[in-house]
């Protein structure tokens, strides 16, 4: 079973000291380690953006794709392997932004992974400039005279694509972001956390400080994760108070349950030498 | 008499059921021991409009449609006003005249044969659909053409479920009754069943063809997202998912289908993806990104006229440049054109081989005209199969000795590949450029040795596509001209030459399969010698010439070029070439 110290990585960190990505990175090897799982049985997915770098900093298998593509890259790898335990990091822009066109239909699939995305309500790597998670108003080079439209909801939109586990966490309380991570993976079918990720040098608002003022748990405050309609309640909330945890979870057949002909078999072990298709010749003649 | 050598078009409105009249048809011939090609031509609509399809049938083999018709199977009046000009002297128009009223200026010619059958009213005495006014009709076309109604009766029997094909059978026998009592036995034309009958062929499109291909390949993976031509495949692989143990899924868009198809490849699977040239568009940055990760990957694009939407239900050779040239940075692909069905087969499984041997992106390049029409092959020969994966990782373990690292430098470029999950190996790659575990880099040295081991793999990949059939040469050596041509303009210049050698002229034709590589070896070879050289394409630009000037410093002589979305007719084809003579 794999220790913090085997998840090490000869990579030398490049992330600003003190960035939210330091909670999310340490969260994901403690939730790996209290899995007990092996480190060639999961797979990170990341994009591109800051989170990106996950898969220098973590010594599993891993694929690094380009931006906003993160959830059919993951898709493709669970649906022929279904033994591989994947869990696919994004960001805000990359998933929201860039590649918002995948984000409801993978979730509706119910593709049995996890997907974090790094919220970070910014563009980090390009140094600073609006995403669909940015405050209305928000001052970036890019706005310089502020975001105009209003920020958009993914924990709601989660919702409304059938998620079947849907939480939101917080990069500087790791405990808690590491028990939703194991939950997460645990989770059968799609597990999405939308994870609070103070961007330290380019968001001069959501700072650690502030979400600190504002976050609160769901689970203690007696939060019925088996109703949609009071999760969807709960993930309109913003402003002085906004909740933490997990909003919805249920049990549903994932997409793999629902092709009989495949079931568990992992695709990518069958002999195909000697595929025979005499039949489908004849049906030609 | 004229025997066992005919063509034959079936128009109507869309949704009128023309193509797959049109199939019963070429079908029925094919089991009667003929050779047939089928090509449809419909618009980008789903009612109204004009659809129609050509069978051309004959004893000898035949590559593509001919340049008149003999019979007109006019479903409406308005596919006898746009073909009645495409009729030869003496060729007959099967038509319901309690349906259309056609007088004999609207027709404007003495030379025809018309037979009317009440194919409605028969419909209406059965209680049929009134898509079975088509059946009607082909009943009716096997009486005049004293052809067996049994074949086709069989036909039906294969192509419907029970229920339905016994309804249709019943109004072809009328329709067949119907002329053999009304009709005077006066139509020049018959079909009857040939010695070669017993020897089976298929017919069947470019797009099942090339499905057919992928599977015996053993692609486990297929993902798409509609898009004409190329929509036939999708529905071919979503049909035969489940006996062959294979996932087709209907992404959300191009981008995903590639991202998913690329996925798919890296955890381990044979996965495939195909479009059009818009939908290529879109999967220009996940193709680099295989390119990148040294992935494998099969992509069909089957080309459409351009720019932009051009004309979605046409055929067009205009981006061979850019598949060869798609996504930025540079990166070894392999691309291949096959030229017929069984090319479709054969070469989509040697795009799945050299995409894990050589771990590059294949592209199938075909076009409308190619994936969508059907044509004859003898039955395909599995023993010509072999399915080689390259160094591909299948065992449990990784026993190594050193930590396995997914992007090792080796002397051929090409890095073992694990798949991720194997015991023991960390396997990790990333669409940033990356050392040898696959984490990212910026150094300069690595930078230029990564894109160096890729590079190798294609010196490698084109020493070894000299033992493959890379270009295809048809006719004798000696010739006054030499025709040079890739993709589906295969079957129109074969007809094109039987044309020509009847006229005492002679040509020979170069058919190039393999484009990328460029196969310049075996291309100068030929046209170094040739006296003069004629290339023959469906785009504006002559992209052949342009790869031919650029890889073997060769021009050629003339250009025969077609951009209006139709492929070459023979005889059209044949004039051309003689002026270029």
């Amino acid at each position: 079973m794999v220790t913090l110290e085997d998840l090490r990585t000869p990579k030398k960190n490049t992330w600003c000291p003190a960035c939210g990505n330091f909670g999310i990175l340490m969260s994901f090897k403690k939730a790996l380690v209290e899995l007990g799982l092996e480190r060639d049985q999961v797979i990170l997915v990341s994009g591109i953006g800051c989170h990106g770098k996950m898969v220098n900093y973590v010594n599993i298998n891993g694929f690094h794709g380009i931006h906003g593509r993160v959830l059919p890259l993951a898709t493709g790898i669970k649906l022929v392997n279904p033994n591989l335990i994947v869990v696919g990091f994004a960001g805000d822009a990359d998933c929201y932004d860039e590649g918002w066109g995948h984000f409801s239909h993978a979730i509706r699939r119910n593709i049995n992974m996890t997907l974090i995305v790094h919220d970070n309500m910014v563009l980090g790597l390009t140094t600073g400039q609006t995403t669909a998670t940015s405050q209305k108003g928000f001052k970036t080079k890019s706005t310089p005279f502020g975001s105009i439209p209003p920020m958009l909801n993914p924990i709601a939109h989660a919702l409304v694509s059938h998620g079947t586990f849907v939480a939101r966490g917080f990069s500087g309380d790791v405990g808690h972001l590491t028990n939703l991570i194991v939950d997460a993976i645990k989770h059968r079918g799609f597990a999405f956390i939308d994870v609070f990720q103070p961007c330290v040098t380019f968001n001069y608002l959501n700072t650690y400080s502030w979400f600190k003022e504002r976050i609160y748990k769901l689970e203690e405050e007696g939060h019925d994760y088996t109703d949609r309609t009071k999760a969807l309640e709960k993930s309109l909330e913003w402003g002085d108070r906004i909740p933490i945890g997990i909003f919805y979870k249920e049990e549903k057949p994932t997409y793999r349950n629902s092709l009989p002909h495949v079931e568990d078999v992992p695709l990518t072990k069958l002999p195909i030498e000697d595929i025979e298709i005499t039949d489908l010749l004849e049906s030609m003649m | 008499m004229k025997t066992n050598r005919l063509s034959l078009i079936i128009g109507g409105e869309a949704g009128a059921g023309i193509t797959r009249s049109g199939f019963l048809f070429a079908k029925a011939c094919l089991r009667g021991g003929l050779n047939v090609f089928g090509v449809n031509d419909y618009q980008s609509l789903i009612r109204g409009g004009h659809n129609f399809y050509t069978v051309r049938v004959d004893s000898d083999e035949v590559y593509s449609q001919g340049d008149t018709i003999d019979v007109l199977l006019a479903l409406n009046k308005e596919t006898i006003l746009l073909h009645k000009d495409e009729l030869v002297s003496g060729g007959g128009i099967v038509y319901d005249r309690e349906d259309v009223t056609l007088t004999s200026e609207e027709l404007s010619r003495d030379d025809l044969k018309t037979y009317s059958v009440p194919l409605k009213t028969i419909v209406k005495q059965v209680e049929g659909e009134p898509i079975m006014r088509n059946t009607v009709a082909l009943g009716a076309t096997v009486a005049l053409l004293n052809y067996d109604p049994e074949i086709l009766n069989g036909v039906i029997r294969d192509t419907f479920s029970p229920k339905v094909a016994e309804s249709n059978i019943e109004v072809a026998k009328k329709g067949y009754n119907y002329a053999r009592e009304h009709h005077a036995d006066d139509f020049e034309y018959r079909l009857e069943k040939t010695s070669s009958a017993e020897k089976r062929k298929m017919f069947l499109t470019g797009n099942e063809a090339v499905g057919l291909g992928a599977i015996r390949a053993g692609c486990k993976f297929y993902a798409a997202y509609p898009m004409t031509p190329a929509t036939g495949l999708l529905h071919f692989m979503a049909a035969n998912e489940r006996n062959y143990e294979i996932i087709t899924i209907q992404a959300e868009g191009e981008i995903a289908a590639i991202n998913m198809a690329v996925g798919a490849s890296f955890a381990g699977a044979r996965a495939m993806t195909a479009t059009s040239g818009g939908g290529f568009c879109l999967m220009s940055e996940g193709l680099g990104m295989a390119g990148m990760t040294e992935t494998p990957v099969v992509v069909m694009v089957a080309q459409r006229p351009g720019p932009s939407t051009g004309l979605p239900t046409y055929s067009a050779q205009g981006d061979l440049r850019f598949v060869i040239h798609a996504s930025q940075g540079e990166f070894p692909r392999v691309v291949i054109a096959p030229g017929d069905v069984e090319e479709c087969f054969y070469k989509t499984i040697e795009a799945f081989n050299l995409a894990e041997k050589f771990q590059v992106p294949a592209i199938l390049l075909t076009d409308k005209y190619l994936v969508e029409s059907h044509g004859t092959a003898e039955p395909f020969d599995e023993s010509r199969v072999k399915i080689d994966r390259g160094l591909l990782l299948t065992r449990d373990e990784y026993t190594g000795e050193e930590e396995y690292k997914r992007h090792k430098f080796t002397e051929d470029g090409v890095s073992p590949r694990a798949m991720p999950g194997m015991r023991g190996a960390i396997v990790r790659t990333n669409a940033d450029e990356h050392n040898e575990s696959g984490y990212t880099t910026e150094d300069p040295e690595l930078t230029t040795k990564m894109m160096d081991k890729r590079f190798k793999k294609l010196d490698i990949l084109a020493k070894e596509l000299e033992r493959y059939e890379t270009v295809k040469f048809y006719g004798s050596r000696e010739a006054e001209l030499t025709i040079l041509g890739w993709g589906s303009t295969k079957g129109p210049i074969r007809e094109s030459m039987k044309l020509l050698s009847s006229e005492d002229l002679k040509v020979n034709y170069l058919q190039i399969i393999y484009l990328n590589p460029f196969p310049a070896a075996k291309v100068q070879a030929i046209l170094r010698p040739a006296r003069r050289t004629v290339v023959v394409e469906n785009n504006k630009t002559s992209q052949l010439s342009s790869l031919v000037r650029e890889h073997c410093l060769i021009t050629l002589d003339h250009k025969i070029l077609k951009y209006d979305g139709r492929p070459f007719n023979p005889g059209e084809l044949s004039r051309k070439i003689k002026e270029a003579l």
